[in-house]
C-alpha cells in the first residue's frame, strides 16, 4: 500500500536513499560525499538546507553578462535612415538597411547560445541546486521560446525573474510574467489594443499558468480577460502600461464585474481554488512522479493537501514544497525512481554525481537538443511534456551516448578521441565505494549500481553487472586467485570503474530519477 | 554453464528472444511485425481498407527556395521586370528554361535536368502557387506553420497526428524515420515519435568502440539492453517502459544497420541530399514497415549572390530525386511510394540589391512518382496582382496534406485529413486513381 500520508518523515527512517531521493529531485543528484552529509543532517535539516539556499553563497549574476543593446530600439538617425531608404526606394540604401538587420540577426543568435550555455554551466557549478531546478521548473512552465521572442536579452531577464521568485510567491511571480518583455512578445500581447484586444496571453493565462484547460473559465472570460490586458506592452528592455491602449471599461470575468485590469485579471483567477489545484498537480509531476495519468485517482489527496496548503500560505511556494519534501509519501518506495530524467536533467546530474568534467558547454547543448529539451527553446507555450515523453529509440541512443561522451570525452562522430580524456579523478567515487563494502571487494559492482541508481536494481540486473566486473578484473589483474592483496583491492578502480560506468549508464534503469 | 553469465552473443539474443515472446514483455516493435505477419497478403492491414505498403517521401528545402527561378514564368514580362539580372530565360535560349508548359509560358530551372527528365514520364507533378493566408516571412514561424499544418502553435506535426490517428493507440516503433540531426516537428504526434538519425553508423551505443584491451563491451551491453522487461519489474511502471524501449532501439538499430549495408541498385550523386534518400532507398528496398520518410536539406536562404548557389541547389535536387526514383524502379518498388517536395515559403517577386531575393510567400510543390498523374497543376499565381510585392497563393498547402492522407495514405473514403488538419481541405487531383 502506498503511503499517502503528507506527515513528515521520521528520523528512524532517513537514510543515504532518502536523501538521494531528495537531492535527486530537489536538485540535480550530487556525489555520495555530498549524500552523507544530507544523511546527517536529518531529514528536516536536509529540506532545510536544500530549500532556504538563500544561506548559501554563489556567485551572483551581473546585469551586464550579457549585451543588452543588440536589440536596443534603432536610434533617431538610424530610423531616419531606414525611413529615408524606404521612401526613395534606393537599392544601396535599402541594401545597406537590410545588412544592419541581419548583422543584429547574427549577433543575437550568437549571444542566445551563450545564454544557453551560461545557464546549463550554472546548473552544473551552482552550490544552490534548488534554486536552479525550480528556475527550471518556472521556464517550463511559463515556456517562452526565443525563436518567437528573437531577444536573447529579454530571454536573460526573464530566467532571471524566474530565479527571482524561484520559491518565492505564486501570485507575484504571476503579476511579474504580464509584465515580462519576453512573455508579451510570446503571446502577442505588445500590440494588444483597446477595440483590437489579442486573447493569447489571456488565453493561456487560464489554460496554462494559472486555473488550467478547462477549469471554470469560458471563452466569454478569455475574451474579457484580453480586454483587461490591453495595453500591457513593453518599450526597449522594460515593461510599460500604454493607458491610451488600455480598454478601461468595465468587464466580467468569471462573473465579477469591473474596470479590471491586469492585475485584476491575475487576481480574480487566482482566487479560484482551481488555480491551486492546477499548480500542485503540476509540481507533483516534476517533483514526485511523472508516470502517465499521475497524480491518480490515489494520490490526488496528495495534491489536494499541498494546494490547501498552497491557499492557505496566500500562494507563498517555499512552505507547500517544504511540507511535499518532509512527506512520507515523497519517500515512499513507489515514488523512488519514479520520474524519467529530463535532458537537462540527465545531462547535468551525471556530471555532479559522478565527478566527471563538464566537457564541451556547446556539445551538451545540442546534445539535449537531441534529446528533446533546448533550453530557452521549449516546442510551445504548453512547455515539454515531461515523462515517458521524452523517451524514444532514437533519444534512447543519444542519452547513452552522452554518458559515454561525458565519462570518457569520446563524442559520436569522433574518430581521433584522445584517450587520455578518460583519466579523470575517480578516487571520490572509489572511496565511497569502499565506504559501502567495507573492504569487500566482491561487493563492489553491487555497491556501484546502489550508488548510480536511482531504483533498487533487480537480482537478475545485479548478477548481469556482476559478471561483467568479473571479466574486466580478470583482464586487468590476470587471474590470480591466491588471495593477499586484490583481494582487499577495489575491483573497480581507475580505468575499470570508467568501463563500468559507461555501462552503468547504458542501462534503462539509469534514466530514471 | 552459468546460466546468469553467458558470454557469447547468441545466447543473449536466444534469452532476449525468449523474454520477448512473453505476454506482456513483447516489444512494440515485435508486437508489430508479428500482427504483419498474421496476414497473407502484404497489402492488406489489420486496418480494412489501409494500405499498409505506400510510403510517402518528404523532401524538405529549407531557407526559402526561390519558387519563381524554380518553376519560371517565361512567359511574363513582369518576371523578367522584376529580374533583371536574376531572370532565367525562355527555353531555347542560352542558360534557358526546361519547357513544362508553353501555353501558359512556365519552364524549369535548367539546371533541373532530373525533375524535366521525371516531368516527360509523366512521373513528376507541379503544384503551382502553394502557400496559406496571412503568410509569416520567418523561417521558424513559417516552417512551424507547415509541419504542423496550423497557423496557432501546435506541438504536434501533421505527420505524428496522421500516424497517431492509425495506430490504434500503440504507434510502430518505425512507423517514421527522418534522416537527420533531429527529429523534425512535422513527425511529433502525442503517441509518434520518429526514429530520427543523420548517420546510421551513429544510430547505435558508442561505448562499443572504447579501446578493447581491458574487455568486451558489446555483450555485456547487448545482454543489458536487449532482455526486454526483467523479472522483478512491475508491468507498467517506468522501468518496464524503459526496457521495453531499450529493446525496441537495439531492433531499429540493427534493422537500419542491416539495411544500409547493402549496395544500392543504382548510382547515386555525392551531394547531402542524393546520400540522405540513398539511405531511404534502401530501407524501402529491405521492406521496412515505415510509413512515412523524411530528409531535408538547406541553403535556400539565397539573399545574396543567388544564381550561383541556387543553380548548385537545383542541379542537387533533381538528380539526387531522378536517381532515388530510379532506384525505386529498380527495386520494383516505384509502384509504393510517392514523393512530396516543399520549402517553408518562397521569395519575393522582386530581386534585391546584392544579387538575391528576400523572404516572400507561395510557391510551387514537386510531387515525384510512378502513381503521380504528371503535368502541371493549380494556377499560377498572378505577376501583377502582388500583395505587397509578394505573390498571392492559389493553393493552400493544406489541400496538397489532405490528398496526401486521403488519396495515398489512407482510403478515400476514411477522410482522415479532417482528423488530422481539422478541418477539411479540397483533394486535389495530383494522384492517379
Amino acid at each position: 500500500m502506498i503511503n499517502l500520508s503528507m506527515r513528515p518523515l521520521g528520523k528512524a527512517q532517513w537514510n543515504a536513499q532518502c536523501a538521494r531521493h531528495l537531492l535527486n529531485r530537489a536538485g540535480f543528484g550530487g556525489t555520495p560525499t555530498q549524500v552523507d552529509a544530507l544523511v546527517a543532517m536529518g531529514p528536516e535539516g536536509a529540506v532545510d538546507y536544500l530549500l532556504n539556499f538563500e544561506s548559501v553563497s554563489d556567485e551572483a549574476i551581473s546585469d551586464t553578462l550579457f549585451d543588452r543593446h543588440i536589440r536596443r530600439p534603432l536610434t533617431d538617425e538610424e530610423r531616419s535612415m531606414v525611413q529615408e531608404a524606404r521612401r526613395s526606394n534606393d537599392e544601396d540604401a535599402l541594401a545597406q538597411v537590410q545588412k544592419m538587420r541581419n548583422e543584429r540577426d547574427g549577433l543575437d543568435r550568437k549571444q542566445a547560445q551563450e545564454v544557453q550555455k551560461w545557464w546549463l554551466g550554472r546548473m552544473i557549478e551552482t552550490g544552490r541546486p534548488f534554486e536552479e531546478k525550480m528556475t527550471l521548473f518556472w521556464h517550463g512552465h511559463f515556456a517562452t521560446g526565443y525563436r518567437t521572442v528573437e531577444d536573447s536579452f529579454h530571454m536573460f531577464q526573464q530566467n532571471q525573474l524566474f530565479r527571482k521568485y524561484a520559491t518565492g510567491n505564486f501570485a507575484r511571480l504571476v503579476g511579474s510574467i504580464l509584465r515580462d518583455p519576453a512573455m508579451l512578445k510570446y503571446l502577442d500581447n505588445d500590440d494588444s489594443k483597446k477595440g483590437k484586444p489579442n486573447e493569447n496571453l489571456a488565453r493561456e493565462l487560464m489554460e496554462l499558468f494559472v486555473l488550467g484547460e478547462g477549469n471554470a473559465y469560458t471563452e466569454h472570460d478569455i475574451k474579457e480577460g484580453a480586454r483587461a490586458l490591453t495595453g500591457y506592452t513593453f518599450e526597449d528592455d522594460a515593461f510599460r502600461f500604454n493607458p491610451a491602449q488600455h480598454d478601461g471599461e468595465s468587464k466580467t470575468i468569471l462573473g465579477q464585474t469591473g474596470a479590471w485590469d491586469g492585475d485584476d485579471f491575475a487576481r480574480l483567477i487566482l482566487s479560484r481554488r482551481e488555480s491551486s489545484e492546477f499548480l500542485c498537480g503540476k509540481f507533483y509531476r516534476f517533483f514526485v512522479n511523472d508516470a502517465p495519468g499521475m497524480p491518480n485517482e490515489k494520490t490526488k489527496v496528495v495534491t489536494t493537501a499541498l494546494a490547501a496548503e498552497l491557499r492557505k500560505k496566500q500562494y507563498e511556494i517555499k512552505p507547500m514544497l517544504k511540507m511535499l519534501f518532509r512527506s512520507q509519501h515523497f519517500y515512499d518506495a513507489a515514488n523512488m525512481g519514479a520520474t524519467i530524467k529530463s535532458p537537462v536533467q540527465l545531462t547535468v546530474q551525471t556530471i555532479r554525481e559522478l565527478g566527471v568534467p563538464p566537457r564541451d558547454l556547446a556539445t551538451l547543448n545540442a546534445a539535449t537538443d537531441l534529446m528533446g529539451q533546448s533550453l530557452f527553446m521549449p516546442p510551445s507555450v504548453k512547455g515539454w511534456e515531461c515523462g515517458q515523453s521524452w523517451i524514444n529509440t532514437s533519444t534512447f541512443f543519444v542519452r547513452q551516448n552522452l554518458a559515454v561522451y561525458l565519462i570518457t570525452g569520446k563524442r559520436p562522430e569522433a574518430f581521433d578521441w584522445d584517450e587520455s580524456l578518460a583519466n579523470w579523478d575517480t578516487s571520490a567515487l572509489e572511496a565511497a565505494i569502499a565506504a559501502r563494502t567495507g573492504g569487500d571487494s566482491a561487493k563492489d559492482p553491487d555497491a556501484l549500481l546502489d550508488i548510480i541508481l536511482a531504483v533498487n536494481a533487480t537480482p537478475t540486473r545485479r548478477a548481469q553487472f556482476r559478471a561483467f566486473t568479473d571479466s574486466l578484473t580478470g583482464a586487468q589483474n590476470g587471474s590470480s586467485k591466491d588471495g593477499g592483496p586484490l583481494t582487499r583491492t577495489l575491483k573497480l578502480r581507475g580505468k575499470a570503474l570508467v568501463h563500468a560506468l559507461c555501462l552503468v549508464t547504458s542501462i534503462p534503469e539509469y534514466q530514471l530519477c | 554453464m552459468d546460466p546468469i553469465t553467458p558470454f557469447s552473443r547468441r545466447i543473449f539474443l536466444q534469452q532476449g528472444i525468449t523474454l520477448a515472446s512473453m505476454v506482456g514483455t513483447i516489444p512494440w516493435f515485435l508486437q508489430h511485425s508479428a500482427q504483419g505477419m498474421l496476414s497473407s497478403d502484404r497489402s492488406v492491414s489489420s486496418r480494412a481498407g489501409v494500405p499498409e505498403d505506400r510510403i510517402l517521401v518528404v523532401v524538405q528545402l529549407g531557407g526559402g527556395n526561390d519558387g519563381l527561378n524554380t518553376v519560371v514564368p517565361y512567359g511574363s514580362d513582369e518576371y523578367y521586370r522584376a529580374r533583371p539580372s536574376l531572370g532565367i530565360l525562355a527555353p531555347g535560349k542560352d542558360k534557358g528554361a526546361l519547357e513544362l508548359d508553353k501555353k501558359i509560358g512556365i519552364g524549369l530551372h535548367p539546371n533541373l535536368t532530373g525533375f524535366k527528365d521525371l516531368f516527360d514520364q509523366g512521373q513528376l507533378a507541379v503544384v503551382q502557387g502553394v502557400g496559406y493566408p496571412n503568410p509569416n516571412r520567418s523561417h521558424f514561424a513559417s516552417m512551424d506553420i507547415w509541419h504542423t499544418g496550423s497557423s496557432k502553435g501546435r506541438s504536434e506535426g501533421w505527420i505524428g497526428r496522421y500516424v497517431d490517428c492509425t495506430c490504434a493507440g500503440s504507434p510502430q516503433a518505425d512507423a517514421e524515420i527522418a534522416i537527420g540531426r533531429t527529429a523534425p516537428l512535422a513527425m511529433i504526434g502525442v503517441k509518434t515519435k520518429p526514429v530520427s538519425f543523420e548517420n546510421a553508423k551513429l544510430f547505435q551505443w558508442m561505448g562499443k568502440d572504447l579501446p578493447s584491451d581491458m574487455t568486451n563491451m558489446s555483450d555485456p551491453y547487448d545482454t543489458m539492453n536487449r532482455a526486454g522487461s526483467l523479472s522483478g519489474i512491475e508491468a507498467g511502471s517506468q522501468a518496464a517502459f524503459l526496457m521495453r524501449t531499450a529493446l525496441d532501439a537495439q531492433l531499429s538499430s540493427d534493422r537500419i544497420r542491416a539495411a544500409m549495408a547493402k549496395t544500392p541498385l543504382v548510382a547515386y550523386p555525392n551531394t547531402k541530399l542524393a546520400t540522405q534518400l540513398k539511405s531511404v532507398g534502401a530501407m524501402i528496398r529491405d521492406q521496412m514497415k515505415t510509413r512515412v520518410y523524411y530528409v531535408s536539406i538547406g541553403g535556400f536562404d539565397t539573399h545574396s549572390g543567388q544564381a550561383n548557389s541556387h543553380g548548385n541547389s537545383m542541379r542537387e535536387v533533381g538528380d539526387a530525386i531522378l536517381a532515388f526514383q530510379n532506384d525505386l524502379k529498380a527495386q520494383g518498388n516505384d509502384g509504393q511510394v510517392v514523393t512530396m517536395v516543399f520549402s517553408e515559403f518562397g521569395r519575393r517577386v522582386k530581386q534585391n540589391a546584392s544579387g538575391g531575393t528576400d523572404h516572400g510567400t507561395a510557391a510551387p510543390m514537386f510531387i515525384v512518382g510512378a502513381k503521380v498523374k504528371g503535368g502541371v497543376h493549380g494556377t499560377h499565381p498572378s505577376m501583377t496582382n502582388l500583395d505587397n510585392g509578394d505573390l498571392k497563393y492559389t493553393t493552400d498547402f493544406r489541400s496538397v496534406y489532405a490528398t496526401m492522407l486521403d488519396q495515398w495514405l489512407d482510403t478515400p473514403s476514411a477522410k482522415l485529413s479532417n482528423k488530422v488538419l481539422g478541418q477539411a481541405y479540397p483533394n486535389l487531383k495530383f494522384l492517379r486513381g
